[in-house]
């Protein structure tokens, strides 16, 4: 298996790691304890299209955000985290 | 013997006569030719018994030419490079090559194993569940050496394999898996096209069953067609011809697996050579023109020495001059059988009969059978006779019900081609029956796969060829060229016609996976027993579950079944195809990862240095680090390092802590970043000071620790611990990234720029005025504890320098960039030898932490909170952080929670290890009142005694009370007293000092 990276091109899977579901947004500050404990432990685990945080750890270090079936195994988007590059959001 | 091959043809083949190989078989000597493999040597010399079989220990002989080769299994070489279950059809032939037959004792000809037919009915269908499921205690200690012994494979060498193994990436348009005339001619199209191409061949030779079966192409034979066609490849720019290679997987997006099998050809590889090569190729589109393999018909005696395959028969005689039998017979059910009646007519071999089941046969080969004088009988074989030796006659059941009998010493069998349907299936593919054919094949195919030729069930040479050479031009236009592919070769179309035929009944053991002795009639066994699905048959019969996978005895399995519940073949259906094609040895996976070569290896900026100075080295993750450095005259390691102990105490020290992540953090909101990402806050910290850090994980527990310093306003030094330099790395560009993106930060690892030094001890200060430019303040003053900022080195080179304590001494840390290590590490040895300076390893470091009661990896568990830790208080209580919220959870907060606590024997002689449970005092021990256990202990040089850390239920509320250390473990039982985790320097005064 072999993913675009948007800044490195076409590299295989081993430069990259796995994290999981990316759908779950992290809760602000004042969010309730309940609230927060879906975030941390509530996964979806699609036999399908899903969307999923990958790690270019093997590359240029960006957090990657992918849209993969989970069945063939075909990557459909390969989009940068909204932080990743240099330039910080809204700048 | 060597010498006399009574069975080679005295002209033909695609051999080299004037290359004589000499061989042993079973410690026989015995002589070939260059393009001979094992077996068609054996041929040559009249060897028809070359195994025996798996369970009955029955006699067998070789079935095929390729490698669905199910019976003539051998071990290869000797000693370290010995290669069990290899197969001969497929070994080539060297000089000095030594061979010996398998499960066999004590010789192949006298095999006191054969008593196993004495006992087929325990070896039945099912007979691993059924025989041996009682008394349990037997399997183990029985039944299953037992079994082992009498029924295994090959053995296996037992020593280190002493070769070398390889891994490769292969980039191309199109990937081509076959060299018949499908795949040669993909190859044409796709290289003229202007593709790179990648063209793999199991075989040495190139050609498929060209090199046996010949033909005529635009108008040419075979042979010399292959010769120019290989000339135009080679001549093309980006055409890549592997032989010797076979493609046994494809994975996701396009990545096919295929083993070069680059000098098994040679006794042993020439120096500094590979063996084999794991290839991993990408490409854009692949051509599988992997043929078809013959099938046989299932008959009483069909494993029988002797009996072969119609198609591997004529293999023998057309491609290696090597006569299987001189008076041969043929059992057929199609047209393509006869053709071995031709090739051994043409031979001049004597034909005894032909066994047709069709009613049909062609007045073509009516004639032909006349002109040979022999007879053609519609009907089957039902038995064999014929043992050891091979066959000696067969008897045949008339269509009508008569019967006959024909003296011949071999007999040649065709049930058809099943199309080679693996590759295209290895994606949960189901393979389609195609009736015309009688036989499976492919149903669509992995993306960017397409199959052609026999592979894709087009059996004559001219659909062959149009199909191969459309494919190859497809794929190439597919992969963006545009080139022209010329013209396609062409070929007639042989006559094809077939009677589906899989089983003919009679007596006697008839085989249908020979490999794994599964009989016709334990296919109906297991019928009659409920098991009818096809992936229960296989597990209950372990029919295809041989290291041949059952490519030969599949289909003809699923025919049964399907026969004898009534279904068709289609309903029957197919068991999951897998990966790989052929057996893969495990030395080509890993490939040049094994002994200290299995990870990558870090070394330390002082590595060479402390390994000149005889340190003794411990692996922490990939990084070797000196644990302590012995002196003459020491006798242990305690005595070493209880040594380094006290000389950092009482004098002065130093320990390589270069291993540490080093990550530095650049931008105007690096402060707030780095206290979203702390428990406590990092925002207010002044510029030139360092403060200890320690962050959660989402889920509240503690992830990681370690000081951060300020060196400017926008810009921070964090390190973290040598086990977690990685994953906090990854875990911060998630942070930043993805949780806190509207930051203007950014992370960099500078973990492997920076060689890190601690010093410690009273004299540090001597030390350090001995190498820092006599300008720089280092009193207490003007540089005081949990200071941190760069100062210049005497000669000039700028360093880091950091007033932070481990081992609770007056200490620095200094950083140089890591080419300057090893001559700061040299530098301070010189400068510190009037200050007795003492370099000191893991060891003494985990000592003087534990005595400080410094937190480490055996507390930092992933299952310890911040208060755990005694480091509750850190947390802040005015900001959001990762892990702030779940860390507030009920059970993470419970009162009664493990907590880190001092340890020490209440008798000072005693040893403390770690690992040992905490038991209140005077109870039994049980799961019941475990209350923690000891996580790091330590031979305290400074309370002379053994201590160590715990995680305690309650502790810290505990202090002075003796409770009972249980180590089942160690069968060791002792009283300990709780007490301040803080061993030594409580107030912290010398790190202060
Ligand atoms: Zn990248």
């Amino acid at each position: 298996m072999r993913i675009v990276c948007p800044f490195c091109g076409e590299r295989e899977l081993g430069e990259f790691t796995y994290l999981g579901d990316a759908k779950p947004q992290r809760p602000a500050a004042d969010a309730s304890e309940d609230a927060v404990y879906d975030y941390v432990y509530l996964r979806d685990n699609i036999a399908g299209v899903m969307s999923e945080h990958w790690y270019h750890g093997g590359g240029c270090r960006s957090w990657l955000k992918i849209t993969r079936n989970t069945l063939t195994h075909e990557i459909s988007t390969v989009e940068p985290a909204a932080g990743a590059g240099a330039a910080k959001v809204g700048a | 013997m060597a010498g006399v091959q009574a069975n080679r043809l005295a002209n033909g083949g695609l051999i080299d006569r004037l290359v004589s190989l000499n061989f042993r078989f079973d410690g026989k000597s015995f002589s070939g030719f260059q393009g001979d493999t094992l077996a068609s040597a054996l041929v040559a010399n009249g060897v028809k018994l070359v195994g025996r079989s798996f369970k009955y220990h029955r006699p067998r002989g070789i079935l095929t030419a390729g490698s669905e080769e199910p019976n003539a299994l051998v071990e290869l070489r000797s000693g370290a490079r010995c290669e069990p279950n290899t197969k001969a059809t497929t070994a080539e032939l060297y000089e000095g090559l030594e061979a010996a037959s398998q499960n066999r004792w004590p010789s192949l000809r006298h095999d006191l194993m054969a008593v196993n037919q004495l006992f087929a009915p325990i070896f039945v269908a099912g007979f691993y569940y059924k025989t041996f499921m009682w008394p349990a205690k037997f399997w183990e200690a029985i039944y299953e050496p037992a079994i082992r012994r009498a029924a295994g494979l090959g053995r296996a060498a037992g020593i280190a394999d002493p070769d070398h193994y390889d891994k490769a990436w292969a980039h191309c348009d199109v990937l081509i898996a076959g060299s018949g005339p499908a795949g040669l001619a993909a190859a044409l199209a796709a290289g003229r096209s202007g593709a790179r191409v990648i063209l793999c061949e199991e075989d040495f030779a190139l050609g498929g069953r060209l090199l046996s079966d010949g033909g005529t192409i635009d108008g040419m034979p075979a042979a010399e067609w292959i010769s120019r066609t290989l000339t135009e490849l080679v001549a093309l720019p980006d055409v890549r011809i592997m032989t010797r290679t076979t493609l046994f997987g494809v994975y996701d997006g396009g990545t096919y697996g295929a083993l070069e099998r680059v000098n098994d050809h040679l006794p042993s590889p020439p120096e500094h050579q590979v063996r084999q090569r794991l290839w991993r190729i990408v490409a854009k589109r692949c051509v599988v023109a992997a043929g078809a393999i013959e099938r046989p018909i299932v008959f009483a005696g069909n494993d029988t020495p002797g009996v072969m395959m119609a198609s591997a028969m004529r293999t023998y005689v057309a491609r290696y001059a090597a006569t299987p039998a001189r008076r041969i017979a043929l059992f057929t059910n199609n047209e393509d059988g006869w053709r071995t009646v031709e090739t051994a007519l043409g031979a001049g071999l004597q034909v005894a009969a032909v066994v047709d089941a069709r009613p049909d046969v062609s007045p073509a080969h009516r004639s032909l059978a006349s002109k040979g004088g022999f007879p053609v009988l519609n009907g089957s074989v039902s038995a064999v006779d014929g043992g050891k030796d091979g066959v000696s006659k067969i008897s045949v059941s008339l269509t009508g019900g008569a019967r006959a009998e024909v003296e011949a010493d071999g007999l040649a069998v065709s049930g058809g081609w099943n199309p080679a349907v693996g590759l295209t299936s290895y994606h949960r593919g189901r393979p389609k029956w195609q009736d015309n054919i009688a036989a499976f094949v492919p149903d669509g195919a992995p993306p960017g796969m397409v199959a052609v030729g026999a592979a894709n069930g087009a059996f004559t040479l001219g659909a062959c060829l149009s199909q191969g050479f459309a494919a190859g031009a497809q794929a190439a236009r597919d992969a963006g060229r545009s080139g022209k592919a010329g013209s396609v070769p062409v070929a007639a179309d042989e006559a094809f016609s077939l009677t589906p035929l899989w089983h003919v009944a009679g007596k006697g053991k008839a085989f249908v996976d020979q490999q794994h002795d599964v009989t016709a009639s334990d296919i109906e066994l297991a019928q009659r027993e409920g098991f009818e699905s096809v992936e229960h048959l296989k597990r209950y019969t372990t029919l295809g579950m041989a290291t041949d996978q059952g490519k030969t005895s599949n289909v003809a399995g699923l025919a049964i079944m399907a026969a004898v519940t009534g279904k068709s073949i289609p309903e029957t259906g197919t068991t999951i195809y897998r990966p790989p094609y052929v057996p893969v040895a495990i030395g080509a996976f890993a490939g040049h990862h094994r002994d200290e070569n299995f990870h990558a290896t870090r070394l330390t900026p002082s590595h060479h240095w402390a390994a000149e100075q005889g340190a003794i080295f411990v692996d922490t993750g990939l990084w070797k680090r000196a644990q302590w450095y012995p002196r003459a005259g020491e006798k242990d390691w305690l005595e070493s390092v209880t040594r380094e102990v006290k000389a950092v105490r009482s004098g002065v020290g130093f320990c390589d802590v270069s291993t540490l992540g080093k990550i530095d953090v650049h931008g105007p909101d690096a402060g707030a970043f780095l206290d979203r990402v702390y428990i406590n806050t990092f925002s207010n910290l002044a510029v030139g000071k360092a403060r200890y850090g320690l962050m959660l994980r989402e889920d509240g527990m503690v992830y990681d620790d370690g000081t951060t310093s300020r060196l400017a306003e926008e810009q921070y030094f964090l390190t973290t611990t040598t086990a977690k330099a990685g994953p906090v790395m990854q875990h911060l560009e998630f942070c930043r990234q993805v949780l806190f993106p509207e930051l203007d930060v950014q992370l960099t690892s500078v973990s492997d720029q920076w060689a890190q030094f601690s010093i410690a001890g009273p004299k540090t200060r001597d030390l350090l005025r001995e190498i820092v430019d006599p300008a720089e303040d280092l009193s207490n003053e003007g540089f005081p504890f949990m200071g941190a900022r760069e100062v210049a080195l005497r000669g000039g080179i700028k360093a880091r320098l950091f007033r932070i304590s481990f081992s609770g001494e007056m200490a620095f840390e200094i950083s140089v960039p890591a080419r300057h290590g090893d001559a700061l590490v040299r530098n301070l040895m010189q400068a510190g030898a009037p200050f007795g300076v003492t370099p000191y390893g893991t060891e003494a470091l985990s000592v003087m932490r534990i005595e400080k009661g410094h937190v480490a990896g055996p507390e930092l568990s992933g299952t310890t909170t911040a208060a755990d830790l005694g480091l509750g208080k850190m947390m802040s209580t005015k900001k959001d952080f990762v892990g702030r919220v779940m860390a507030g959870r009920e059970a993470l907060v419970a009162a009664d929670r493990q907590v880190v606590v001092g340890i020490k024997p209440t008798d000072k002689a005693s040893r403390l290890r770690s690992g040992a449970h905490v038991i209140p005092k005077s109870e039994i021990p049980g799961p019941g009142n475990d209350q923690g256990y000891v996580t790091s202990v330590c031979f305290s040089p400074t309370l002379d005694q053994w201590i160590g850390l715990g995680l305690v239920e309650r502790g810290r509320e505990r202090i002075g009370e003796i409770v009972h250390a249980h180590d089942p473990l160690r069968g060791e039982d002792y009283d300990v007293e709780l007490c301040n985790p803080v061993f030594y320097d409580p107030d912290g005064g010398r790190q202060r000092g």
